[in-house]
């Protein structure tokens, strides 16, 4: 193992971590019982490359948390093999693997009694690193996953949102710097609104470090967000389709596979997209102690009706419609707070277009606020560029 | 085990099976059976004393949530009184009742001692068995129109028992153990055996009489046990009463 | 003793001022005794429960049984056998917290979450780094509380051992105050006995809190 090199505070900067290995499944068999009963998984063969993400989704009852746990061997196989850098995972002694293997499961698991930063060193704690680099390495994680390492180091999983909890599972999983990581449904527990963000988040995180990455879903638009290749299972552990969410979203293998991407593989293909494949809008922004005037003037320059009101740092607060400008006590006045619409759907380049879509329409503006990590705005969105998009690639299906 | 040690039971054993099928043990003012008769009265007496005072206390605390403090308060003091403490206490308040009359000296203040020891697990148990009914039930009972008597004696009440009844085996348990500690204040019951056989170096009389305490005891907690079980709604023991028999107590203090 | 002598009488306290400290030391020391030793033999049940299930039944029921037996009855049928000894009075006083200890031990190396478990397997813990490093832990206010029960009833309980010969305070109850009818040393007795239990409650309460930072955390969240 390297020595892990200084933290960079360049999110371009490579953190210097160990990128994947590659992942083989071969003729990967589970039998809960005698010969008889039917398996679990079902002789499975996969390679994953190194570096990628690997969605394993299916319905219940189709195998995929049994093959996820054959990897780290939570569950021992009935026959076949795994490998991983060409290397069989039953050579290793269980113990001695799941240290080599970051492991994320839906409930966090965080150990209560620990503290984050110990929380965080668990693995490189069994492995006896020295106090120093665990230190340093905590420091380094915290940053990677978006939190303040003095803020949070010394606080209790008790004391977090679900959010960060996720979060210190994720950096506890990448504490030993483990080339493959096991993802159980792990943004499940979450609400729909933070999951977004942190897909996006770990998205992000992904681009940096490179692991090889096994990631279990129920949920067919998370995998196609989510996933370089995705595994399609059906029940009794068969392997129904492997590809890229592109091909499996226009080629699908079978019937089942069909079925299970769902009727709207037009809409679906849209998760395909993301907001950072779409050209911004130049906003028109607005801050609270401008008066109407001058924002009226910056609208009919734009030739549009909406204003984004903003705060100091650039954080969207709401809509200002051009109508709302015009009435008699705001004309002359300085706006007020209070005018704009609130909820104004705030985007990330990483989100999908779908995603994108839903807010958009569930919201009174059909425009979207695209934000960078710091909540900052980088330009709009609307509901008409991603209605373009479709109409010009048609469902091939 | 040594040979020496194996006789030496076997000597004990013998000198108990002596003593206790030894006719004369059997009859007169010292006998088991008036021993036992005794011991029964001088737990019974105090429990359904203390059933009677307590139980009205706690079913008020637990259905109006007041004075709770008091009822969880009550069970942890209690376990941390001393029961030969409180005979010893109780004494010299007593004496000048007896004083002048035929009334064993020691017979007020273990009257008093096994009663005052048995109040606390049957309040703190009625308390936290309407307390754990859910909450819920006694809304749609209100909503449906019943008073509040009839909200405790209808929904509270039935659903409460097992663990009410849990209360009443543990200070059950408690009295007739510590009923034992009276012979220290010279009055009858089974522990007058142990006391005299230690004092007596009488083995047998020793052991016969520890052996029938811990049966006594042995069977009261038994015997409130089943009837605890029965207390169960049918409808709760498909749920499985176990929950119902760990409910919200702290074992009892052994005496 | 008549109605006019004082409740306390303070000349008494003041000549046996030593006894009184001989005996409250006896009495820490008998509870302390029967408590540690009680502790290791309910830990070792504890774990051998943790390893195999079938046992927790078996054990519950011979200590439930042991716990339902007067312990006058159980210092009686002890005293042909070891004698009016110290010896006797710390079997049955052990065996009184077998009970308690063995329940809270085993439910609080139960406590743990079942995701908790879950992901130290996932990371790669031992079946004994599990136990040290988590489950312990995790257990630490359960076991604490049944220790709390388990002193406080000890203390209760060492008085009654005064009838075998030993007892600590329980001396001055039995041997000076009833035989003599003499109210002060029960007074004193009882009194100390009670300071005794409720000070060894409240300082187990603190070591729990000392042990445990993370579960105050939260209150706070």
């Amino acid at each position: 193992m390297t020595a892990e090199p200084a933290l960079s505070s360049s999110p371009d900067d490579d953190p210097g971590t160990r990128s994947g290995a590659v992942v083989e499944l071969e003729h990967l068999t589970k039998r809960y019982g005698p010969s008889s009963t039917p398996p679990a998984v079902n002789n499975l063969s996969l390679t994953i490359p190194a570096g990628e993400i690997c969605v394993l989704v299916g319905p219940s009852g189709c195998g995929k948390t049994t093959t996820m746990k054959m990897i780290n061997r939570l569950v021992e196989p009935t026959g076949g093999r795994v490998l991983i850098d060409g290397e069989d995972v039953a050579g290793l002694p269980a113990v001695e693997l799941r240290r080599r293997i970051g492991y994320v499961i839906q409930q966090v698991g965080l150990f209560p009694h620990l503290t984050v930063a110990d929380n965080t060193a668990v693995v490189p704690t069994l492995l006896r690193w020295p106090a120093p680099r665990i230190r340093a390495r905590v420091d380094e994680l915290l940053d990677l996953v978006g939190l303040e390492p003095a803020a949070y180091r010394d606080r209790y999983p008790a004391e977090l949102s679900g959010g960060e909890r996720q979060r210190i599972g994720v950096a506890r999983a990448l504490a030993a710097d483990p080339p493959v990581m096991l993802m159980d449904e792990p943004f499940g527990a979450v609400d729909p609104i933070r999951r977004d963000r942190l897909q996006n988040e770990f998205l992000r995180l992904q681009a940096r470090v490179r692991k090889t990455i096994v990631f279990v879903t129920h949920d067919v638009d998370e995998a196609i967000k989510m996933a370089d290749q995705i595994a399609i299972l059906q029940v009794g552990g068969v392997l129904a389709q492997y590809d890229t969410p592109e091909a499996i979203l226009a080629q699908p293998a079978s019937e089942f596979v069909e079925h299970f991407v769902g009727a709207d593989r037009g809409l679906k293909r849209l998760s395909l997209g993301r907001v950072r494949d779409l050209p911004l809008l130049e906003p028109v922004l607005a801050r609270s102690g401008e008066t109407a005037a001058e924002v009226q003037r910056r609208l009919d320059a734009a030739e549009v009706d909406y204003a984004l009101l903003v705060d100091a740092r650039n954080r969207p607060v709401g809509w200002i419609e051009a109508g709302q400008l015009g009435d008699g006590e705001v004309r002359d006045g300085r706006l007020p707070e209070d005018l704009a619409m609130p909820g104004a759907p705030l985007l990330m380049p990483e989100s999908t277009l779908r995603d994108a879509l839903s807010a958009m329409l569930g919201s009174s503006v059909q425009l979207g606020a695209v934000v960078d990590e710091h909540d900052q705005v980088i330009g709009l969105i609307s509901v008409d560029q991603i209605a373009q998009l479709m109409r010009r690639a048609p469902d091939d299906a | 085990m040594g040979a020496g040690k194996r006789r030496r039971l076997m000597d004990l054993l013998s000198s108990f099976l002596a003593w206790l099928t030894d006719a004369s043990h059997w009859t007169g003012d010292t006998g088991i059976p008036v021993r036992v008769g005794e011991h029964l009265l001088i737990s019974g007496i105090p429990l359904l004393v203390a059933i009677v005072v307590a139980l009205p206390v706690g079913l008020f605390i637990g259905h109006t949530g007041k004075g709770a403090l008091l009822a969880v308060s009550l069970g942890n003091i209690g376990r941390a009184l001393p029961s030969l403490g409180i005979l010893g206490i109780i004494l010299p308040l007593t004496l000048p009742l007896t004083a002048g009359t035929d009334i064993p000296l020691g017979l007020p203040p273990s009257l008093i001692a096994l009663f005052a020891l048995a109040l606390p697990p049957i309040i703190t148990n009625c308390h936290v068995g309407i307390r754990e009914v859910d909450r819920d039930l006694i809304e749609a009972a209100r909503g449906m129109g019943m008073r509040e008597t009839q909200v405790l004696t209808r929904v509270e009440l039935p659903l409460a028992t097992p663990v009410i009844l849990a209360g009443i085996r543990t200070s059950a348990v408690q009295v007739v153990a510590t009923a034992t500690l009276g012979a220290v204040l010279g009055i009858g019951g089974l522990g007058r055996y142990i006391l005299d056989g230690i004092s007596q170096h009488d083995d047998g009389q020793l052991i016969t009489g520890a052996v029938l305490v811990a049966l006594l005891a042995i069977l009261t907690e038994l015997g409130f046990a089943a009837l605890q079980r029965a207390s169960v709604s049918p409808g709760l023991r498909s749920t499985g009463d176990r929950a119902y028999e760990v409910a919200g107590q702290a074992p009892r203090p052994p005496a | 003793m008549t109605p006019d002598e004082p409740l306390i009488d303070f000349d008494w306290v003041a000549r046996n001022l030593d006894e009184i400290a001989r005996r409250l030391g006896e009495h820490l020391v008998m509870t302390g005794i029967a408590v540690v030793v009680g502790f290791l033999i309910s830990f070792a049940l504890a774990l051998a429960i943790r390893r195999s299930r079938r046992l927790y039944g078996p054990i519950l029921a011979v200590s439930g049984v042991l716990y339902t037996i007067p312990s006058l009855a159980l210092f009686a049928l002890l005293i042909p056998i070891t004698g009016l000894s110290l010896l006797s009075a710390e079997i049955a006083l052990v065996s009184y917290t077998v009970l308690i200890l063995v329940r809270n031990i085993v439910a609080g190396l139960e406590s743990v979450p079942a995701d908790v478990t879950e992901a130290a397997i996932g990371m790669g813990f031992t079946p004994l780094e599990r136990l040290r490093r988590i489950e312990l832990p995790l257990a630490v206010p359960v076991i604490v509380a049944g220790l709390r029960i388990a002193t406080v009833t000890t203390v209760g309980l060492v008085t009654v051992t005064s009838l075998i010969g030993q007892g600590g305070l329980g001396y001055f109850i039995v041997v000076v105050g009833i035989r003599d009818f003499f109210p002060t040393p029960i007074y004193i007795g009882a009194g100390l006995s009670i300071v005794l239990a409720l000070a060894a409650d409240v300082a187990l309460l603190g070591i729990q809190r000392a042990l445990t930072p993370w579960a105050r955390a939260s209150g706070a969240a």
